[in-house]
Order: C-alpha cells, then sequence, then structure tokens
C-alpha cells in the first residue's frame, strides 16, 4: 500500500517534471491554426514539420546547429583530456601549493561569467590580431572561452573519481615495469572513464547553452552563429511566432537529450563513485 | 611536484581566466564608458569612486537584497525537492524509478534558454496552456515584482533539481550493504541507519551538492535575462548579475558594471569561505 503510494506520487512528479518539454515538442508539430486557437489540447491530429522547415530553411539553424555541435564537442574533448591530467596530479601528489590550487578552482566556479566578458572581449579582439582563428567571429575563440570556463568545474569534480581509484593498482603497474605514461593512459584514464563521462556532461552543457560569449563576440559573422544566440532572433517582444521558436528549441534540446541518455547509466554509476568509503 | 600535468590546465586557465579577472578588478577603479572604449579619451583612475557610487545608490541594495532573498529561495527549495525525491527514489518500483530519473534527465538537460522560452509560452498571457486551464485569460505573471520572480524560481528549481536528486540518489546506493545490514543487527531501525550512517557518509556529497546549488542559483543570468525581458518592468526583477550586465552593456558603464562583478564574487567568497570551514570543523579534509 505504502509502496503503492509512492509510485504514484513519483510518476506523478515525473510527468509534471517531463511536460513542459513534452508541450515544446507538440506545439513544435502542431499547425499554426492550432497554436493560435483559444483551446489548446494535449495532442494534435494534424502534425506538420512546416514549423521545422522554416526554422532549417529561411533561418539557417541547420548552420547554426553544425556550429554550436562543433563547438560543444571541442570543448568536451580538450576539457576531459587537459582536466584529467590536472587531477591527477591534485590527487595522486602532494605539494605545498595542492591546497591553494584546489581552492583557487573552487573560487574560479564562483566568479560571475557575465561581468567576465567585459575584459574578455577586449581580449580576445587583441589575440586574434596575433593568432589568427581565435579572435572575434571564429568559432574558436567560443572554444577558448568555454574551455576556460568549464576546467575548473570538471577538475574539481574529477577528483573525487581519481581519489577512488586505489593506489595499489599503480603501483603493482610501477613493479610490473610499466612507464608513468603507460599508467596514465591505460590504467588510471579507463578505470575513471564514468567520471570522465559525468564531468563531459557539465562541459558539454556549458558549452552547448552558453549565449552570452557568443552574442559578445561573434558579431558580423553570422555565418559563425551558434543556436542560443539564432534562437533570439525568433523571438519578438509582441508577436512571437510559438511554431517556429519550439521547433527550433526542440532542436537545441534533442542533441542534448540524446547525450544525457547515452552516458546516463555511466553519470549515475559515476556519481556514486565520489563517495569515499 | 609533476609540473607537466598542470601545465596544459594553467595554460588554459591563466590566459583566459586569471588574467581577465585581474583586468576585470582592474576596471573596476576607472571610469571605463563609451569614449574610452572608442579610444577617443584615456581611462581616468577613480580609486573607489565605482564603488562608493553603487554603495549610495538604493537601487543598488533592493537589487542586492532581492538577488539573496531569490537565490536563497531557489537553493532552498532545489535542495529540499531534490532530497525528498532522492530518498523517494529509494523506496519506489523500478518502473516509477526509471520514469522519474527519465524525466528528471529531460529537465536537467534542457538548455537554460529552451526551457526560459517553454516556460514563457506555458504561461502565455494569450495563448498560454496555464491560463486557458485556470481561465485566467489575458492575466500576465510577469507584471506583479513577487510573482515574476516566483515563475522564474520555479524555472530555475525545475533546471536544477534533478542534479540534486540523481547526485544524492547515487550516493545513497552506494553506500555499501554491509554497512547497513551490520546495524540492521544491532538493533537500528530503518529512520536511525538513514540518520546515523547514510547521511554521514554522504556528507561530502551534500558538500558539493549544497555549494554548486548556492554558486549556480546566485548566478542565474539566463532565465531572468530572457523571461523577464532583461531585469523586468522598470527594472523590478533585477539580479545583481543582470544588473552588472545592463550598467556595463546597456549604459556603458563598464567600470561600473565591473565594480558590481567584483561585490557579486566577494559575496560568493564569503559564503563558500564559511562553508569550507564547516566542512573542515566536521573533519572533512580537501
Amino acid at each position: 500500500m505504502r509502496r503503492r503510494v509512492a509510485d504514484t506520487v513519483a510518476i506523478l512528479v515525473a510527468l509534471v517534471t517531463v511536460f513542459p518539454i513534452y508541450w515544446m515538442v507538440l506545439s513544435a508539430l502542431k499547425p499554426t491554426g492550432e497554436i493560435l486557437s483559444a483551446d489548446p489540447r494535449p495532442w494534435t491530429l494534424h502534425p506538420t514539420l512546416d514549423h521545422f522547415r522554416s526554422a532549417l530553411g529561411v533561418s539557417g539553424f541547420g548552420r547554426y546547429f553544425l556550429n554550436s555541435l562543433v563547438v560543444a564537442l571541442a570543448v568536451v574533448a580538450l576539457s576531459a583530456l587537459v582536466a584529467f591530467l590536472a587531477a591527477v596530479a591534485l590527487t595522486r601528489y602532494r605539494f605545498r601549493t595542492r591546497s591553494t590550487i584546489l581552492v583557487l578552482f573552487l573560487i574560479a566556479q564562483m566568479v560571475p561569467v557575465e561581468a567576465l566578458s567585459i575584459p574578455l572581449f577586449f581580449q580576445i579582439r587583441d589575440l586574434g590580431r596575433t593568432v589568427p582563428g581565435v579572435g572575434l567571429n571564429t568559432l574558436g575563440s567560443l572554444v577558448l572561452v568555454q574551455l576556460a570556463f568549464s576546467l575548473p568545474f570538471a577538475i574539481w569534480m574529477l577528483r573525487g573519481f581519481v581519489a577512488a581509484v586505489p593506489p595499489e593498482v599503480e603501483e603493482a603497474a610501477t613493479m610490473d615495469g610499466a612507464s608513468r605514461f603507460t599508467i596514465l593512459w591505460r590504467i588510471l584514464f579507463p578505470l575513471i572513464a564514468p567520471g570522465l563521462a559525468a564531468t563531459s556532461v557539465f562541459s558539454f552543457i556549458t558549452a552547448w547553452n552558453d549565449f552570452l560569449f557568443a552574442k559578445t563576440f561573434i558579431i558580423s559573422a553570422t555565418e559563425n552563429q551558434t543556436l542560443p544566440a539564432a534562437l533570439l532572433v525568433f523571438f519578438k517582444p509582441d508577436e512571437n511566432d510559438w511554431g517556429g521558436i519550439m521547433a527550433a528549441s526542440t532542436l537545441m534540446t534533442v542533441p542534448v537529450l540524446v547525450f544525457f541518455v547515452f552516458v546516463r547509466r555511466r553519470l549515475v554509476s559515476g556519481l556514486g563513485g565520489a563517495v569515499k568509503d | 611536484m609533476p609540473v607537466w600535468l598542470l601545465l596544459p590546465a594553467l595554460a588554459v586557465l591563466v590566459p583566459m581566466f586569471a588574467y581577465p579577472l585581474y583586468q576585470l578588478g582592474l576596471l573596476s577603479l576607472f571610469d571605463y564608458g563609451q569614449p574610452q572604449v572608442s579610444g577617443g579619451e584615456p581611462a581616468r583612475f577613480v580609486g573607489a569612486g565605482n564603488f562608493s557610487t553603487l554603495f549610495a545608490d538604493p537601487a543598488f541594495w533592493t537589487v542586492l537584497g532581492q538577488t539573496v532573498v531569490f537565490a536563497a529561495g531557489c537553493v532552498v527549495v532545489t535542495l529540499a525537492l531534490g532530497a525528498a525525491l532522492a530518498v523517494l527514489m529509494t523506496r519506489i518500483g523500478k518502473l516509477a524509478r526509471t520514469m522519474l530519473s527519465y524525466a528528471a534527465l529531460t529537465a536537467w538537460a534542457a538548455p537554460a534558454m529552451t526551457g526560459s522560452v517553454v516556460w514563457m509560452f506555458l504561461f502565455d498571457s494569450n495563448l498560454g496552456l496555464v491560463n486557458e486551464v485556470l481561465g485566467l485569460d489575458g492575466y500576465n505573471w510577469l507584471y506583479d515584482r513577487t510573482v515574476a520572480f516566483a515563475l522564474v524560481g520555479a524555472v530555475v528549481v525545475w533546471h536544477s533539481f534533478p542534479f540534486v536528486m540523481i547526485t544524492l540518489y547515487a550516493g545513497i546506493q552506494a553506500v555499501p550493504p554491509s554497512v547497513l545490514e551490520a546495524a540492521a543487527l544491532d538493533g537500528a531501525g530503518a529512520a536511525t541507519a538513514f540518520r546515523r550512517i547514510t547521511v554521514p557518509m554522504l556528507r561530502p556529497l551534500i558538500a558539493i551538492v549544497v555549494i554548486q546549488s548556492i554558486i549556480w542559483d546566485f548566478k542565474v543570468f539566463t532565465q531572468i535575462y530572457v523571461m523577464t525581458r532583461g531585469g523586468g518592468i522598470a527594472g523590478q526583477n533585477m539580479v545583481l548579475n543582470v544588473y552588472a550586465y545592463q550598467k556595463a552593456f546597456a549604459s556603458s558603464q563598464y567600470g561600473l558594471g565591473s565594480a558590481i562583478g567584483i561585490v557579486m564574487t566577494l559575496i560568493l567568497l564569503v559564503v563558500t569561505l564559511l562553508y569550507l570551514r564547516a566542512l573542515r570543523r566536521t573533519g572533512e579534509v580537501l
């Protein structure tokens, strides 16, 4: 009996939680007439791809989608690699500045990123003059900035996973004559894969969701725009094209969903791995 | 010390994080507006001038006050909801659990931008489903300051409770069953075992969840910016982050905007240091 009440509550919470996403996808598929109707129904008998067609065709969302994907994947790959090395250094070795560095990484997460966009704008502008490919109006500048902002959290989180691997594993490998490099890539790296998956989710989301830097750095080269900033194009204060907005939102949400479901198992087991025993 | 392991991280963080932060501090001490950006006039050093302008402005204190209340509300509701659901997850059948964790994952995965936009559509005055169902045709949810904050807060909680729920649930699952069995043999009931064994073992994880929630909710930007169109009617729903952004980019007072950014950073710094101290007192080592 108690179990049944708990089940019902959980299912209700699940339905309420998922409803906005359902409504988004549904509205993207509804014909405009039904969206404007005074009597909205939670289903549609006439699904249409018109809103997607106009989003991908006229509004060029396909291109923005690709840009977002390139930036996010580059950030995930680089962030995983760099954070892994740093997490190993900060977990496996004791040195005097270790605690200081850790606290600095924690503090770094508190910095309001929006305020940093001011000095970063001037810095990216100047950097672009000496190093092509990372200046204003380039995807490279977004990768660089997102990488920097995802690292502190990624390192902070990966630490727990590296700490969970017993040092005896590495000691045994050293006894067997494995080099430091081998230990790092062939032993430690695979062992903390669940942690890397969990961390990747955060890096991916940071990069994929960013609209502030995309808006600040990509000024004139609209072909290098990413999804969130492009979504604002649809957004007009008074006469919103809700069908188009929902289609564009769906396009922006689906890849993250796929990514999440893909790493779900590793994510859960990975986060559990951060518990000490 | 294995310098080379840290080198890649430092090579990114020093120029892209530490240096801009230093520049932000520097900017907050200058009168830096449109003429200075275009190079027409040199930046003028004003010392603590931006800060005294800020502290003398009653609007700043209003924004600061509502930022703290808004963030605290979001943190408390997120943690309470997330923790309650994590415990609920351990007591339900497989189907309900799968449904709940997938639903939570969906809300978690939804980008802040699309989440805000979809909720705005749901609560739209004329075409929104909520007004239709409640029979409130034409009611504007963003008109009243408190109602608007509550709506944005609901979106923030919707986005962030899954992290708390899934993290804590995974933590509860990771508690070795042998420990709980031993407690049961010693006569501890389920509630006692939970309070005396599970919660203490989860303390490092709870610490992460609490600190992250405070940091995230104090810095909410996209939801406020998108849903209240840049801070609400006459700026009534301004929080510090949006306030700093508007000061810098809407009124071209880059120095003043930077000063607000510095104030925010310092507030979060104090919160985190207090928390770290509390952690250390309970015997946790960094």
